[in-house]
């Protein structure tokens, strides 16, 4: 199984020095990680690194597809509360 | 002009020279001779210098370690200009290649810093493989970093070893209860880390870093954002401490947080300070330490003197047209600061018959402190048209002296996008944020401002264009107070906070 980087991602570069088995590489439009190269992190970390540093929630996927790090887990901003006030921005 | 008559009417030596009062580097004039000569040439360090030098910051450093509830970093706004933000991501082959193209067209040029969009140690290979290219090929260009303070430790001996003589360090508190409210995260030993517990390493780690660097005799300054409720109260503490441990400058700044940056706190409608608020406890930390009052928060990847930004002469297309000789570059930046010092030489000869305005009013009444806004685009002369001022300096005239105090920055938040907030126009954005001020000396202005500043308390005025700031200052002071407006009972616009 590997991680994923999905649409979302910055480019800010964390996590590609990171991981133990060089599976992350910049590309367009955002960073990709190799999926036949992702461990996982197994034997190397107990965390796995590149979720472990991404500012950005939602953009890195586990083995199951599931978001490492879910909307409002890094933030501390209440999805509802993101919700409301970009409405109320679009709303203006 | 009035500071002739001033000193010729004094019957004592007038002004307070080295004892640092009013003059334009007194902030300066406690330290050691050694440190004072370090800062004396820095644009961000020196109230004076900054007038004088340029410096710039290449982006080369993308990555960060920590998460600050007033940073977005998916945040790449065309129009943003929060410290931190940029658009601009250089290698670091392409950030040597700007500087060097910069230092050869801009003589000023003397400083070069890394301060983001992430943090500098956080991106180590990055950032010391541009600073080692560097003190190869341009050795006069002094070098700084600016930092969270996470990786500082390991890195201090790095940064020695590339004769790195300027460093800030972000420190934002000293407590881990008031850091977790500002610090949802760090990234620590392989792990994320949140709560109390990240907040108390990354706290213990700038420390250490802060020592580590004064025991090894490298300058520290401490920049410090204030936010209302959170850490407001604690800053007198975070200033005296980081003096103690060898900081020579605390620069305050304020909180910005706007809902469309889409930070933890703008999101949350944290508010930033107001200016009063901001000068209030710059007032109350200056008693501690000097407090570095003329920092704009510019860009991170800006060129220039300190809030001009010339960035886009210097795109990489446009670099790579350049043809450089760079020792003949090197050549023309020494004769060119060569010139400055004179320059600077001459001021503070002129400065040392300051400005002792009391002494033309023996009479019993005293007068009151006044705000004055003035609109310059650098050189310490009053020299840029009121539409063309994004910021503005502002200085506290009282019958003692001029003193400045801080600037006042307009353009703040976005302006001109979709999804910005237009209602508010420049011109009532000014108003607010020179809300205290009472004269606004300026080059030129055009009638409707003039119409609106004064219907705002704010008296505009363009007789001094093309003088020297603080010459002005105590002539328009002198003026207000013998025309009695400036008496103690007369009401005070600004109270100053205890
Ligand atoms: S999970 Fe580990 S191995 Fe896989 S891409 Fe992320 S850092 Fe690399
Ligand atoms: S850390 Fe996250 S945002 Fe940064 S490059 Fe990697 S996936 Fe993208």
């Amino acid at each position: 199984m590997a991680f994923t980087i999905i649409s979302g991602c910055v480019n800010c570069w964390a996590c590609e020095p990171l991981c133990p088995s060089h599976a992350i590489y910049a590309a367009i439009p955002h960073f990709r990680i190799h999926a036949n190269l992702c461990s996982e992190c197994d034997g190397d970390y107990s965390d796995p690194q590149c979720a472990s540093i991404c500012p950005v929630e939602g953009v890195i996927l586990n083995g199951e597809g599931v978001a490492v790090n879910p909307l409002g887990s890094l933030t501390g901003i209440a999805p509802e509360r993101m919700a409301k006030v970009m409405a109320e921005i679009q709303a203006r | 002009m009035a500071l002739t008559l001033v000193s010729s009417q004094h019957s004592e030596p007038a002004g307070c020279s080295a004892s640092g009062c009013g003059g334009n580097e007194s902030a300066l004039a406690h330290l050691p001779p050694q440190i004072r000569d370090k800062v004396k040439d820095h644009p961000c360090y020196s109230e004076e210098a900054h007038h004088f030098y340029a410096r710039m910051h290449v982006a080369v450093a993308p990555a960060c370690n920590i998460q600050c509830h007033y940073c977005n970093r998916k945040y790449d706004c065309s129009n943003e200009s929060r410290p931190g933000v940029v658009s601009e991501l250089l290698t670091p082959e392409q950030a040597v290649k700007k500087v060097l193209a910069v230092a050869a067209t801009i003589p000023q040029m003397s400083v070069l810093g890394i301060a983001g969009p992430g943090d500098p140690l956080a991106n180590p290979e990055r950032t010391f493989a541009t600073f080692r290219e560097l003190s190869d090929k341009a050795p006069d260009i002094k070098l700084c970093i600016s930092t969270n303070g996470l990786s500082l430790p390991e890195h201090v001996d790095e940064l020695c070893r590339h004769n790195i003589d300027h460093v800030t360090i972000t420190i934002n508190c000293l407590d881990a209860a008031i850091g977790a409210e500002i610090y949802p995260w760090i990234f620590w030993k392989n792990r994320r880390i949140k709560g109390r517990k990240a907040a108390e390493i990354l706290i213990a780690q700038q420390q250490l870093g802060l020592e580590m660097l004064a025991a090894r005799g490298v300058l520290v300054k401490v920049n410090s954002v204030l936010i209302p409720g959170v850490n407001d109260h604690h800053l007198e503490e975070v200033s005296r401490v980081v003096k103690a441990k060898g900081a020579f400058l605390h620069n305050v700044m304020p909180l910005i947080a706007e809902a469309e940056h889409g930070t933890f706190y703008g999101v949350m409608g944290q508010r930033g300070p107001t200016p009063e608020e901001l000068q209030r406890l710059q007032d109350s930390c200056a008693g501690e330490m000097n407090m570095m009052r003329h920092c704009r928060q510019c860009r991170a990847d800006a060129v220039g003197m300190l809030g001009e930004d010339r960035g886009d002469e210097f795109t990489l297309e446009k670099i790579d047209a350049m043809e450089i000789d760079y020792p003949a570059a090197m050549q023309r930046r020494a004769e060119y600061q060569a010139g400055i010092e004179q320059q600077r030489q001459q001021l503070h000869r002129r400065g040392e018959t300051v400005i002792s305005l009391d002494a033309l009013r023996p009479q019993r009444h005293r007068s009151r402190p006044l705000l004055v806004a003035v609109a310059s685009s650098g050189g310490g002369i009053i020299n840029q048209h009121f539409g063309h001022a994004r910021e503005f300096l502002v200085y506290e005239a009282t019958a003692l002296d001029v003193r400045f105090i801080g600037h006042r920055k307009v353009d703040l938040y976005c302006s001109g996008s979709d999804h910005c907030n237009e209602e508010e126009s420049t011109l009532q954005q000014t108003i607010r944020a020179l809300n205290g001020c009472e004269v606004l000396l300026c080059s030129r202005i055009g009638f409707a401002p003039w119409e609106a500043l004064e219907a705002a308390g704010i008296t505009p005025n363009g007789e001094h264009a093309m003088e020297s700031i603080e010459t002005a200052i105590a002539a328009v002071y002198q003026e207000m107070a013998a025309a009695g407006k400036l008496a103690i009972t007369a009401p005070i616009a600004l109270q100053r906070g205890a």
